[in-house]
Formats: structure tokens, C-alpha cells, sequence
């Protein structure tokens, strides 16, 4: 279909931003790759009255190293972030997951932290993010703010970026564990089903610690906190899939055309522990 | 309406667009370039692909307002001359289609991804074409074109003619 008419307007800063997205009012849309929202405008499921494009602000582009944490501009590109050297080094796991989005032509255009602000509960960045202790920078017409991953997933399709509010950047501490992002779905270029990033520091054969986000068990993304205790000191495949065996405690997985929840349960537990095996190589 | 000026197949195209315009509409309609057609509408098929600044996009998923100041290849400006581009004389060779409606986005994918890796695995063709649906093909023979594509450019620019 022909989305609705809007307005639209090109941005080079983040203050013309905030000021583009105060003048648009509460109707007023971000978009940047549009990978996302371009679909839903088709459905005439969005029908915003200005479209603000950020994607050309320097400030939003690129990958920088920041002392112990690389800094990644909300508008680069899916394809940008997982081909960048500073992520592949410092957070594997968020080019495992990136790599899994959709397929190249979406991930020349779609981008990471318009990913994260989306925030589809199915979506494979923001677990990757909660894995990797990710930490959002927000602009706004207050001045700037940092929320941490554990807080930024709000709800379904929600997050901590206000209506008048633009997601600037995100950093990860840098993270030199093993990690993998093991992803079910049934045909290609689909959305998971299930997905499960995970980063998990061995010693000796020996798991010190590990972190580990859900995909789709919940209205956002989630961390499998019991998982993560139990696979302290885990040393065989008989330790992980006991640990893994606790991977939808706590989760709110929904039933849809594509699974029944307890079968989103199920696979939880399965990938999980072949997330962890992956990234412990045990 | 928003003044675009967009670089289509090597010419400048100047033109007045209403901001919600797609690029495949405006590809189409307003500059005659219809052999990118338009599949699904949905972003899964592929059919619409075409390089914008050099990488593969699905046209039906950017609007034309956001290709301001952009370079666009489509299937029609892949060709020089006479002279086929290798992806096309290799989808021709090894028969990688049937119907041909997806073709002009498979055609332009697989250059993406030849660009990017000029020596692809089965696998690696695969994946990289997985924002492209064949429905009449099965892909067997679209796998062997990118294949067979990919030794013509790996032996060098003088074949693929028409």
C-alpha cells in the first residue's frame, strides 16, 4: 500500500532533532534506515504527521573505541556494525546477533540502534544488548541522560526513549569472553522464534560467569538470570544442559501462528544450552 | 513535496517528490525505470532490490525522499553498451530462472554479494540471497549462476558478452 502523507524533515544534529521532533508534536516519527517503520508505514499502521530523518548525523554513525567500552552511533547500519573490526574484537557477540537480522539488503539499511529503540520482542539485537551490559545514551529537550540495558526494554515495542526523546548512542564495556547467538527460526530472513545470546567467561574448563539474553520469551527481551547462576562452576555438556533446563524460569513467552508457548519453553532450554556450548566450547 | 536530485544508472534525475513516495515508485513511475518491479510489498521478496551508494536495498522499503543525493544502479544500468554485466550472462548460461520476475532483484543481489566476496561457498550464495524468493526455481539454478558469475569475473572483464 501508499503509507498516509507526512511531512518530512532532514536533520544534522541531534539539537535539530529535538527541536524538528518538539515542532512535529506528539505525532512526529524518527526514522533513519526506516527498515522498520517503512513496512509499518506501508500497512498504514503509523500514520505520523513528520517524519524526522537522523541518519545522517555524524554524531549517530560509527563505531569508536572509548577506553574500556566501544561506542556505536545509533544510526549505523546493521551491516556496518557486524563487518566493523572494534565490535568483532571488543563484543563478538553483538556481530553474531546483528549477522542474523533479517538478510544483507535489510542490514545495508537498517540500523543497530534503531533496532534497539524498535525493540520487537522478536527482534535479535536487544538481547544481545542485556548480555553484553549495553548502556543507552538518550537525548532530549533536558539535556542528555544514560539508562543502563537492564532498564532501556520497558515493553512490548517500549523502551526508556521518551516521545521527545532520540537515542544518540550505545556502549559495551568490552567483553573478550566466548559468546555465540543461537537463533531458531523456520525459513530464512524470518524472525526468531526463539533466540538466545550468550557470553560466558571460562577458566581452566571451568565457567566463572556467564550472561545470557532471551529473545521473544517476553514482551522484550530478557536476561535467563537463573541460567546464568547455575552455570557457575559448570565444566561438562551435562552441567550446561542441567543449567539450561532453567531457561524459561521466569519468562512470558506468547503463543502466536508460530509457536505455542510451552513449545517456546522448550526451545528455550534446548538453545540455551547450545548457545552456551557454542560460546564456552565445552 | 520535496525537491530530489538522484543518479540513476549514471544521469541525473532532478525531481519533486511527496515525501512518502517509495523509490520503486518513483523508479517506475516517474523515471521510466520499470525493469525493477515490484514483488511483495512486504520487504521479504526482493524483487524490487537495486544498489543505492553501491549496496543491495529493497527499493519498496526506502522512500524516495531518502535516496536525495544518492546513486542508484537498477538492472537496466548494468549492462556497458552490448556488453552484459557477467551476472547477467551467467543467469542466461545456466538458465537461473524461470518466469523471471524475481530475476532483476537476484541480478542485483548477486552483485552485492560479489563485490563483497568474489568467491562464494553454496553456502555463502545462499545466505546471501536469502532476501530473495524464487518461486518457480527451487534456487538450484540460481545458486549455480552466482557460482558461474563469479568465475566469469574472477577470469576477467572480457566476458559476458551478450
Amino acid at each position: 500500500m501508499i503509507p498516509v502523507e507526512f511531512d518530512y524533515v532532514k536533520v544534522t544534529t541531534i539539537d535539530q532533532a529535538i527541536a524538528a521532533l518538539k515542532a512535529g508534536g506528539e505525532d512526529s516519527k524518527i526514522i533513519s534506515g526506516g527498515q522498520s517503520l517503512v513496512p509499518v508505514l506501508r500497512l498504514r499502521m503509523a500514520e505520523p504527521s513528520v517524519l524526522v530523518d537522523c541518519g545522517a548525523i555524524d554524531e549517530m554513525l560509527g563505531v569508536r573505541e572509548d577506553g574500556g567500552s566501544i561506542t556505536i552511533g545509533a544510526a549505523t547500519t546493521h551491516h556496518a556494525v557486524m563487518s566493523n573490526p572494534l565490535v568483532q574484537k571488543h563484543a563478538l557477540l553483538l556481530a553474531q546477533a546483528t549477522a542474523t537480522v533479517a538478510d544483507p539488503a535489510i542490514r545495508h539499511r537498517g540500523t543497530t540502534g534503531g533496532a534497539l529503540a524498535h525493540a520487537d520482542p522478536a527482534g535479535d539485537v536487544p538481547a544481545a544488548a542485556l548480555a553484553l551490559d549495553a548502556s543507552f545514551t538518550i537525548a532530549g529537550p533536558g539535556g542528555r541522560r544514560t539508562v543502563a540495558a537492564k532498564d532501556f526494554f520497558l515493553d512490548y515495542f517500549t523502551t526508556a526513549v521518551g516521545p521527545d526523546e532520540i537515542l544518540v548512542s550505545f556502549s559495551i564495556p568490552k567483553c573478550d569472553w566466548g559468546s555465540h547467538y543461537a537463533k531458531f527460526n523456520r525459513t530464512a530472513q524470518a524472525w526468531a522464534i526463539v533466540g538466545v545470546a550468550a557470553v560466558v567467561n571460562v577458566e581452566g574448563g571451568v565457567i566463572k560467569e556467564a550472561r545470557i539474553g532471551l529473545t521473544n520469551m517476553a514482551p522484550t527481551a530478557v536476561r535467563a538470570s537463573t541460567v546464568e547462576a547455575a552455570l557457575v562452576g559448570a565444566s561438562s555438556a551435562a552441567d550446561i544442559t542441567a543449567a539450561a533446563m532453567h531457561a524459561a524460569d521466569g519468562t512470558r513467552a506468547t503463543s502466536d501462528l508460530h509457536a505455542k508457548a510451552d513449545y517456546r519453553e522448550h526451545l528455550a532450554r534446548v538453545i540455551t544450552a547450545r548457545a552456551v556450548r557454542a560460546a564456552s566450547g565445552i | 513535496m520535496a525537491h530530489i536530485t538522484v543518479t540513476v544508472d549514471g544521469t541525473s534525475y532532478k525531481g519533486e517528490v511527496e515525501p512518502r513516495k517509495l523509490l520503486v515508485h518513483w523508479l517506475r513511475e516517474d523515471i521510466g525505470r520499470v525493469g525493477t518491479v515490484v514483488g511483495c510489498d512486504t520487504s521479504n521478496c526482493g524483487a524490487c532490490t537495486v544498489l543505492l551508494n553501491g549496496r543491495s536495498v529493497k527499493s519498496c522499503s526506502v522512500l524516495a525522499v531518502q535516496a536525495d543525493g544518492s546513486e542508484v544502479t537498477t538492472i537496466q544500468g548494468l549492462s556497458d553498451g552490448n556488453e552484459w554485466h557477467p551476472v547477467q550472462t551467467a543467469f542466461k548460461e545456466c538458465h537461473g530462472l524461470q518466469c523471471g520476475y524475481c530475476t532483476p532483484g537476484m541480478v542485483m543481489a548477486t552483485v552485492d554479494l560479489l563485490s563483497e566476496n568474489p568467491t562464494p561457498s553454496e553456502q555463502e550464495i545462499r545466505e546471501g540471497l536469502e532476501g530473495n524468493l524464487c518461486r518457480c526455481t527451487g534456487y538450484h539454478n540460481i545458486v549455480k549462476s552466482v557460482s558461474y558469475a563469479a568465475d566469469l569475473m574472477s577470469a576477467g572483464p572480457t566476458k559476458g558478452a551478450k
